[in-house]
């Protein structure tokens, strides 16, 4: 049987504590190590398709030129500024509780990063993508090799492969993430959050900014390739 | 024992190098460097990440462990592209392999 | 209080107190369904993987009994299924998880002196995703199979073939997530919450290799994650990453394949050489010699295991450069587990040595294993794998390590901790015989192969020459002695949960954390925290003890 006196003092501890840890300070150490760990295997996943990137674009960089080219730097560019801002935010959530904010301050920063990363989706879903859509640049989905693209044409379907599956996976790592945030926010709103219990908000925090982390090496890789100077038609 | 408090004034001077390091990046790129425009945004990006990592991650505070994971990650992708393409770009100066055929021309006399 | 119905075996007493176990504290099936407990969750992945071993053995059966005669049995479409569906399945269903989930999951918390795992929850999660991946894959199997191997290479399997590609892909993509989660546990639990006094150095090694094992998940399956989605995405969108008539390079496919598959065969053996740790020392009563080469070669296996993948490479296209340093590297990947076989060996030396079941196997494995081992030198030099690559040379090799290895420790290390697991012994007679039987089975059986492969025999091939059939019936008739061998402990292991002797806390007198509590242990596993003093293994006897 477990020993009586112990149950009773592991009780003490907190209402979310969990009872394999000897106390708070081991359970949090123990789930933001846990949380390093899966980064550590998400730098492999991202990792891996990179990896595949960084060979196809030696052996065909014109292609992978004239495919960046094709991409639109301004959304790109502002995107990097939202996403860089909602890591802002996240942060600022975790020291609201860290400093013993009330829970409305975390839950703000919390929506606000929630925000910020909706506005991210909809920029790349409903005008870069779409546009994309339009302009025959998905492969797969009735991608046309324009004859003005020359030698070169043939290699950039494999372009923009990465660019929609780099950045599709990055998406839906923000679609997973989302939600979470928001029942995080839901327990944030309930005042679960303080000084010295705010484990769960530290761990989404992390995931979050590496997926912030993440977009700021998308960023370069894939919408400035070669340079944007105009004399190449950069826009 | 709660992490080190950061404070509000470093996250935001943080955001702001962030801010100055995207608009530099997205600015150098309209600039001819030729070979060098690839390097130079990675740079910016490496920089970027290490300022997310340490302050926004808080691994600036964290036991040296966290800092031995993330080394860890980094270092098994580098060998992954690193021997990937160690093949995919010498591939190119193997040996052509031309079997007793080569001979021909010396046993016919044809030389 | 219990109500456990034992059958009373003469000269062995009941407890003389009904106590509660992990196994009786609950009864219904939503307690086993939504467990948090790492032992039942062993148990539950225990008999899933049980059931894959055997689905999986079912296919090679039916390629046995295909090469019997040279013409073959099946049409090749259908062999060209059979040797496919019994590598995914044994590969990502049975040997990744097989001593990691069961005995890993049972035994981490308790070798550490801790109450659990450091993530309950997502120890069941990761069994709930293991249960998907495996129902994607039978899907596969019952619905028509796939024949592009185990190893999915490109362009056949993204262009070329007609099978069921893709719900296969998703049932490995799916169960890798299985893999990671295990793994993530595991390192948190070993970093985080060790007993008092147990320090990294006064672990048993048993832990160090599920640790080095876990570095590999982490690190490794993400990256065959990536790839098979790839591979899914070019099947349905003929995208062309790896399809040569659009730019793309099946090469990269191999590349991004075996960057995780090589690692993966050392998650395959790693856990069985932390399993040899336990055994050796337990039935020699005497220390390891050389814990500390033993506990850092297990950790040098899991780094340089990332650094020699390309030498699955050597003659599909790869360059001759990136071949010389994957081969050179190869080479020194043996020596840390040649480091480990050297320290077995030398435990034994002066040991005071028994014969019970786990102990064969044991012994059985450091032969085996070594042998495997060897052969991989030749695979690894770059000119004689050029003639062995493609035959039964290969075939053999791996069987030697997996299954005379693999199996053979997870078999050892199954019968040494059944008493713990259960709470029941089982005839050590029967099992000193079954162990025997896979034994002889395993060798007349893989062994053949050798000579077969040197001799030019291709793998994966329904047909051969005529002249090879001697040696595949040698195999074939070994392959059914082998199974009748892995049958018998089926049978015993089953008729001992109701039948078995009690066992105590410690029936083999052995040392270890996990001996000190009472069998079946309590769903809490320690009543108090223990407190570590002494280093690992610290056996009584010393070398001149007369003790056998």
């Amino acid at each position: 049987m477990a020993d009586m006196a112990t149950h009773n003092a592991h009780h003490a501890q907190h209402d979310a504590f969990q009872h394999q840890f000897e106390d708070m300070e081991q359970q949090r150490d123990a789930g933001t190590f846990g949380m390093w760990v899966f980064l550590a295997q998400e730098i492999m996943f991202f990792g891996g398709i990179f990896a595949a990137y960084i060979v196809y674009r030696a052996l065909f960089h014109d292609s992978f030129e004239i495919g960046s080219n094709l991409l639109n730097v301004k959304f790109g560019a502002a995107n990097t500024v939202v996403l860089i801002a909602s890591s802002l935010t996240m942060a600022l959530a975790i020291h609201a509780a860290q400093a013993g904010k009330k829970g409305k301050t975390q839950v703000m920063y919390l929506l606000l990063t929630v925000l910020l990363g909706v506005i991210f989706l909809a920029v790349k879903f409903t005008f870069e993508w779409t546009a994309d859509y339009h302009e025959h640049l998905i492969p797969g989905f009735g991608f046309i090799i324009r004859p003005e693209w020359g030698a070169a044409g043939s290699h950039v379907p494999m372009f923009f492969s990465f660019y929609f599956f780099m950045t599709g996976l990055h998406a839906l790592h923000m679609i997973v993430g989302i939600p979470i945030i928001l029942i995080i926010a839901v327990m944030a709103w309930r005042n679960k959050f303080d000084e010295v219990y705010h484990a769960p908000l530290e761990m989404v925090g992390l995931y979050w900014h590496f997926v912030d982390i993440v977009w700021i090496f998308l960023f370069p890789l894939l919408y400035l390739v070669g340079g944007r100077y105009l004399s190449n038609g950069g826009h | 024992m709660s992490a080190h408090l950061v404070p509000v004034k470093t996250y935001v001077g943080v955001f702001l190098v962030l801010m100055v390091l995207t608009g530099l990046t997205t600015g150098v790129a309209f600039i001819d460097l030729h070979a060098w425009n690839t390097p130079v945004a990675l740079a910016i990006a490496v920089v970027k990440m290490v300022l997310v990592v340490l302050f926004f991650m808080h691994v600036k505070y964290s036991p040296s462990l966290t800092k031995m994971v993330i080394v860890a990650g980094f270092f098994f992708l580098a060998l992954l592209v690193a021997f990937t393409l160690a093949d995919e770009l010498t591939r190119i100066w193997s040996p052509q392999v031309h079997g007793w055929s080569i001979l021909l021309p010396i046993l016919q006399g044809r030389f | 209080m219990s109500t456990t119905v034992i059958a009373e075996i003469p000269g062995h007493e009941l407890p003389s107190e009904e106590r509660v176990n992990y196994l009786t504290v609950d009864h219904s099936v939503k307690s086993w369904l939504l467990t948090h407990d790492h032992k039942r969750i062993a148990l539950l992945y225990l008999i899933s993987i049980t059931l894959m071993f055997f689905v999986g053995g079912f296919f090679a059966v039916l390629m046995r009994l295909n090469l019997i005669e040279p013409t073959g049995l099946v049409a090749p479409e259908t062999y060209n299924k059979l040797f496919s569906m019994h590598g995914i399945i044994m590969v990502f269903f049975f040997l990744v998880p097989s001593i990691p989930a069961t005995l890993g999951n049972f035994l981490v918390p308790m070798m550490i002196g801790a109450r659990d795992l450091a993530f309950p929850r997502i120890n069941l999660l990761s069994w709930y995703i293991y249960i998907v991946g495996a129902a994607f894959t039978m899907y596969a199997v019952i619905s028509g199979g796939v024949d592009t191997g185990w190893t999915f290479y490109t362009p056949y399997s993204s262009t070329f073939s007609h099978s069921q590609v893709i719900p296969a892909a998703v049932g490995v993509f799916v169960t890798g997530f299985s893999s990671i989660l295990t793994g993530l546990n595991f390192i948190v639990t070993i970093h985080k919450m060790r007993a008092p006094g147990l320090t990294w150095f006064r672990l048993p090694l048993f832990i160090w290799a599920m640790y080095a094992t876990s570095v590999i998940f982490i690190l490794g399956t993400p990256v065959i994650a990536i790839t098979l989605f790839l591979l899914g995405l070019e099947r349905l969108l003929h995208i062309g990453i790896f399809d040569p008539a659009i730019g793309g390079d099946p090469i990269l496919f191999q590349h991004m394949f075996w960057f995780y598959s090589h690692p993966a065969v050392y998650i395959m053996i790693l856990p069985g050489m932390g399993v040899m740790s336990e055994l050796i020392t337990a039935f020699s009563r005497k220390r390891i010699f050389g814990y500390t080469f033993v506990a850092f070669s297990s950790l040098a296996i899991a780094v340089i295991s990332f650094l020699v993948w390309g030498h699955h490479m050597f003659v599909t296209g790869q360059s001759v450069y990136a071949g010389l340093i994957f081969s050179v590297l190869s080479f020194m990947v043996a020596i840390p587990s040649a480091i480990k076989v050297f320290n077995w060996t030398a435990t034994l030396y002066k040991g005071s040595i028994s014969y019970e079941a786990p102990m064969l196997y044991a012994l059985g494995f450091i032969g085996l294993f070594t042998m495997g081992g060897l052969t991989g030198l030749f695979l690894a030099s770059l000119a004689t794998d050029v003639h062995l690559n493609g035959t039964y040379f290969i075939v053999a090799h791996f069987h030697y390590i997996m299954v005379g290895g693999a199996v053979m420790a997870y078999l050892g290390g199954l019968h040494f901790w059944w008493p713990k697991i259960t709470g029941r012994l089982y005839p050590d007679g029967w099992a000193r015989f079954a162990a025997l039987v896979i034994f002889v089975g395993f060798n007349l059986t893989f062994f053949p192969q050798f000579v077969l492969g040197y001799l030019g025999m291709p793998r994966r091939y329904a047909v051969y020459p005529g002249e090879f059939q001697v040696l595949n019936v040698m195999s074939s008739a070994g392959a059914s002695i082998l199974g009748v061998g892995y049958i018998i402990p089926l049978v015993y292991f089953i008729w001992s949960f109701k039948y078995g002797p009690i066992a105590g806390p410690n029936p083999w007198g052995a040392k270890g954390l996990e001996w000190t509590t009472p069998s079946p242990p309590p769903t809490e596993n320690f009543e108090e925290v223990p407190i570590v003093t002494e280093q690992a293994y610290n056996y009584a006897g010393t070398s001149e003890s007369a003790h056998g």
